[in-house]
């Protein structure tokens, strides 16, 4: 049994005829102990998946189910023991902290609301934390804005942690780091997923490190699941126009290996038209693109991609 | 080329590690910033006086214990002189800003409580109960401030309470809406999701994440509250809708009417009072104002 | 490759100066024409407030504490006001990374690229919106006819960069200034900007100014390369052999903390190379400000910050211990 199992989500913003269908008809598994990356463009779709797998916005559609227990339609008291099991790490280092409340009442708030041991326990369990995440041992009483940007997403790996969960959604958890920092946060929740057993739904704009970080990787573009491979099957072959899009969009680092390749044309719109949600971008779109949408499909062994031609 | 060293040690863009507890330092800043102190000295003065009213001036300061219409300076007894019946105007307006401020203060206090209920139920639970709310509180605003004071006032009889509760009633909309609008943004962020990520109930969301954060917008516009309420009562006292028993600038205002040209200090005297106590309660605000937002640096 | 004859651009020991800190310290730079010079770090390293300063546009209370800036001949430090604003816009131009906020929301995007032709050029009404629907078709704005009367709101952010991009080019300029032109836009969208950027730079001769923090765009399309921490330019170099060999110990450790999409690295197999500490780390640091977190720290770099040395090639590096080096397996050591 998969430890995350989400059937044919769907979640929509707006009442009435302006409707947008964030995420629109989703299915896939995460297994304890995997990574899965989730990559696409900002507007895809792709944060409100994982907030909604975590229950934070309301789904429309669809089943989620952790452990095998359908927490779809659970209300708030419900959810309550859920919550413990799945966890969040936010992109934004600072807005993600409350300003005004010290990293030792972020900690043992948690501990206390879900009445996990005795003062004395929480101070320990809290110290055993902060060590865990690199942070300094008199960071305790002090407050958010007294952190660099990465030792803040450090106190959110912290809280994140904190409850003991076995997954965690990690919502663009470097994006807004320095390159210096990311390396370091990024080995940071290796070595937590190896040492806790975690499992992640590492959600990412950037390509070149879900692709470091993955074990196996979900590629969103307007709602949908396009492509779905382990990572070093994506890499060597890609199947959707989208997925290779991407990759040929990402520069590299290599001076000497200059990008040959046209960009696509256009941007993500939020019209959905019939067909194929990627044919008014494709560069290899045909009249059957535009007039019948492709499911995901088996194309090898764990490889899936929703594109007539792949 | 070679760089000659600079061999003076500057300090380079510190992006965090701020180990300095930012709060003292800002305070210290702030107890140089000339504005602020003057309003904060200002309003300390006035408290003081109305606090030790009946310390200094014992006797009921509505008695008469002199001559009519003494001048300032005129009479040692009397440094700022007497009215027309011959009462101590020194001791009437230390008994003034009594009432001034007790109205003040109780009307800010009650216009708050409704304000941040109202404004917090709405700006959180959002859909059809903010909508709901939303209208009631523009049906108090497009209502005229003074005019329902007024109406309020002269249903019952002009008690000090009823005065207070009456402004109470007639400001409360501002602080909702202002409450409302803090809500509603910090609701959907990052550290609120997070707290419902950890399973934390809407109240303890409501107390402990939402509303510190809230607040300081709030503190600020309590004390423009004050000095908003204040006015109102020296209007109403004005238009004689006061507390027959009780002093207030504005009712001296009313009183000296009839001597404005041949006593003006009597006039003069209660309404610098009055500016003066406004005044610093807007310096107050705009000070708290800057000393509250967490991203504004001395 | 070699050291550039007549620069178009040359800043001159540039120290630029805040209440409380130093933001650029002794930043010396110069570019050719036509040429695109990239200048990294991270944020808060000087890199924005070094191109302000070649603008003249720095806030009220940055202070040029000493340094030359030449453009084309003139010393910009000692030019007037007007001088400069006859400048800007015409001869030197700034994109700035926020297309959402860098536009008027009030005006049409003809009128707002318009007033730039207006400004420098004496044109007929007529005149303008022809040389607008021109320049709206060279950045790549389909229909330009009907695109010129919409307004921000109804673009995207990839269309309104390309505005920012038409305005800024409006006027031919020689040297254009792009402060982190595609960080707030998607990677497919970066790729078309920064085509867009290269085809407008060989085909109006315009030597660009590149604000980044994101090397795999310098790879890509600039030619030489600046890196500058906590304020000061520890490396210069051309992009081959910066990219082959970074010789400073941070120009290094970023190549190596950055994940490339190119390398076949992954968690299971691979541990990412962290550059140890935050940059906050250099404060109260006499010697070089990147001392507390460099693996190669010598007791002599913690007495003054290393100067700028010049190497063969145009190359320079703030680093005596590397550039004692030179030749020797450098990968190793830092590794």
């Amino acid at each position: 049994m998969a430890l995350l199992s989400v059937k044919d989500l769907h979640t929509r913003y707006g009442t009435g005829r302006q409707v947008l269908r964030a995420v629109d008809g989703v299915s896939f598994d995460i297994e304890r102990g995997e990574t899965v990356g989730l990559v696409g463009e900002s507007g895809c779709g792709k944060s409100t998946l994982g907030k909604t797998v975590l229950r934070l916005v309301p789904p429309a559609e669809g089943e989620i189910r952790l452990d095998g227990v359908d927490i779809t339609r659970l209300g708030d008291r419900a959810m309550a023991p859920h919550r413990r099991r799945m966890q969040m790490i936010f992109q934004d280092p600072f807005g993600s902290l409350n300003p005004r409340q010290t990293i030792r009442t972020v900690l043992d708030t948690a501990l206390k609301v879900h009445q996990q041991g005795d003062a004395g326990e929480r101070r320990s369990r809290l110290q055993e934390i902060i060590a865990r995440v690199g942070l300094p041992a008199d960071s305790p009483d002090r407050y958010p804005h007294e952190f660099s940007g990465g030792q803040r997403q450090r106190i959110g790996i912290a809280r994140a942690l904190v409850l003991q969960p076995a997954l965690i959604v990690c919502d663009e958890p470097v994006s807004a780091l320095d390159v210096s920092i990311q390396a370091q946060i990024l080995n940071l929740l290796v070595d937590l997923k190896r040492d806790l057993g975690l499992s992640y739904l590492f959600i990412s704009h950037d390509l070149s490190v879900v692709r470091y970080f993955a074990d196996r990787v979900l590629v969103m573009y307007l709602g949908r699941i396009v492509e779905s491979a382990s990572h070093a099957t994506l890499w060597r072959d890609p199947r959707h126009p989208y997925t290779k899009a991407l990759f040929a969009a990402v520069p590299s680092t290599d001076p000497t290996h200059k990008r040959t390749a046209p960009s696509i044309k256009g941007e993500l719109t939020t019209t959905i038209a019939s067909g194929c949600r990627f044919a008014s971008r494709c560069p290899a779109a045909t009249d059957r693109c535009r007039a019948e949408e492709p499911q995901l499909r088996s194309v090898g062994e764990g490889h899936h991609a929703a594109c007539h031609y792949a | 080329m070679s760089t000659p060293d600079l061999t003076t040690p500057l300090p380079v863009t510190d992006l965090g590690n701020r180990a300095a507890p930012r709060k003292g330092r800002r305070l210290r800043a702030f107890a140089r910033n000339p504005t602020f102190v003057a309003g904060v000295a200002i309003l300390g003065i006035v408290v003081l006086l109305a606090l030790f009213a009946g310390w200094l001036f014992p006797t009921d300061p509505q008695d008469m214990v002199g001559p009519p219409l003494l001048w300032p300076g005129d009479d040692a007894e009397f440094p700022l002189g007497t009215d027309s019946l011959g009462r101590n105007v020194l001791a009437l307006l230390v008994h003034g800003a009594r009432a001034s401020l007790l109205v003040g203060i109780s009307a800010a206090a009650i216009g708050l409580a409704i304000g941040m209920v109202v404004g917090s139920v709405a700006g959180f639970f959002g859909g059809w109960v903010d909508i709901l709310l939303t209208r009631l509180i523009e049906l108090f605003q497009t209502t005229p401030t003074f005019l329902l004071v007024v109406v309020i006032v002269a249903i019952r009889e002009p008690s000090l309470q009823t005065i207070a509760l009456a402004i109470g009633l007639a400001s409360w909309p501002t602080v909702a809406r202002l409450v409302r609008a803090q809500f509603r943004s910090l609701r959907e962020s990052d550290f609120v999701v997070a707290a419902r990520s950890l399973g934390y109930s809407r109240t303890r969301i409501i107390v402990q994440e939402i509303l510190p954060n809230a607040l300081p917008p709030v503190i600020v516009a309590a004390s423009v509250m004050i000095a908003n309420a204040i006015l109102t009562e020296a209007g109403l006292s004005f238009l004689n809708m006061r507390d027959p028993n009780v002093v207030s600038w504005g009712g001296m205002i009313g009183d000296s009417r009839d001597q404005l040209r041949n006593a003006w200090f009597l006039t003069a005297l209660p309404g610098a009072a009055i500016a003066a106590t406004v005044l610093s309660l807007n310096l107050v605000g705009d000070g708290l104002n800057e000393i509250l937002n967490p991203r504004s640096d001395p | 490759m070699n050291p550039i004859p007549v620069p178009l651009l040359e800043v001159d020991r540039l120290t630029v100066a805040f209440p409380g800190h130093v933001a650029v310290r002794e930043a010396s730079f110069a570019i050719a024409p036509a040429e695109t010079l990239a200048l990294v770090g991270e944020s808060g390293c000087g890199k924005s407030v070094t191109a302000f300063s070649v603008m003249r546009l720095l806030p009220p209370n940055a202070r040029v504490a000493s340094g030359r800036i030449l453009f084309d001949g003139n010393d910009l430090m000692t030019a007037s006001r007007p001088e400069m604003r006859r400048l800007r816009g015409r001869h030197i131009s700034l994109i700035q990374q926020e297309p959402m906020t860098s536009l008027n929301p009030v005006l049409s995007i003809g009128v707002q690229i318009g007033e730039v032709l207006r400004r420098h050029e004496r044109l007929s009404r007529r005149a303008t919106r022809a040389r607008v629907v021109e320049l709206l078709d060279l950045v790549k704005i389909p229909d330009a006819h009907r695109r010129i009367d919409d307004y921000p709101h109804n673009l995207s952010g990839g269309m309104r960069q390309r505005v920012m991009i038409a305005m800024a080019v409006a006027c031919h300029p020689k040297l254009l200034i792009a402060d982190e032109p595609t960080t707030a836009l998607d990677v497919t969208t970066q790729a078309q900007v920064l085509d867009l950027l290269g085809d407008l730079r060989r085909e109006l001769a315009m030597a660009v100014l590149l604000i980044t923090h994101d090397l795999g765009v310098v790879a890509q399309w600039a030619d030489r390369i600046a890196v500058m921490y906590a304020g000061r330019i520890v490396e210069r170099a051309s992009i081959v052999p910066f990219f082959a060999r970074p010789m400073h110990p941070y120009s290094h450790g970023l190549l190596g903390a950055r994940v490339d999409v190119d390398a076949e690295e992954h968690y299971l197999t691979d541990r990412l190379t962290e550059i140890p500490g935050s940059v906050g780390s250099a404060a109260g640091e006499t010697g070089c400000s990147f001392a507390p977190r460099c693996p190669m720290v010598q007791p002599s770099c913690r007495l003054a910050p290393p100067p700028l040395l010049e190497l063969a090639d145009g190359r320079a590096v703030a680093c005596p211990i590397t550039a004692a080096q030179t030749g020797a397996p450098h990968g190793a050591a830092v590794g």
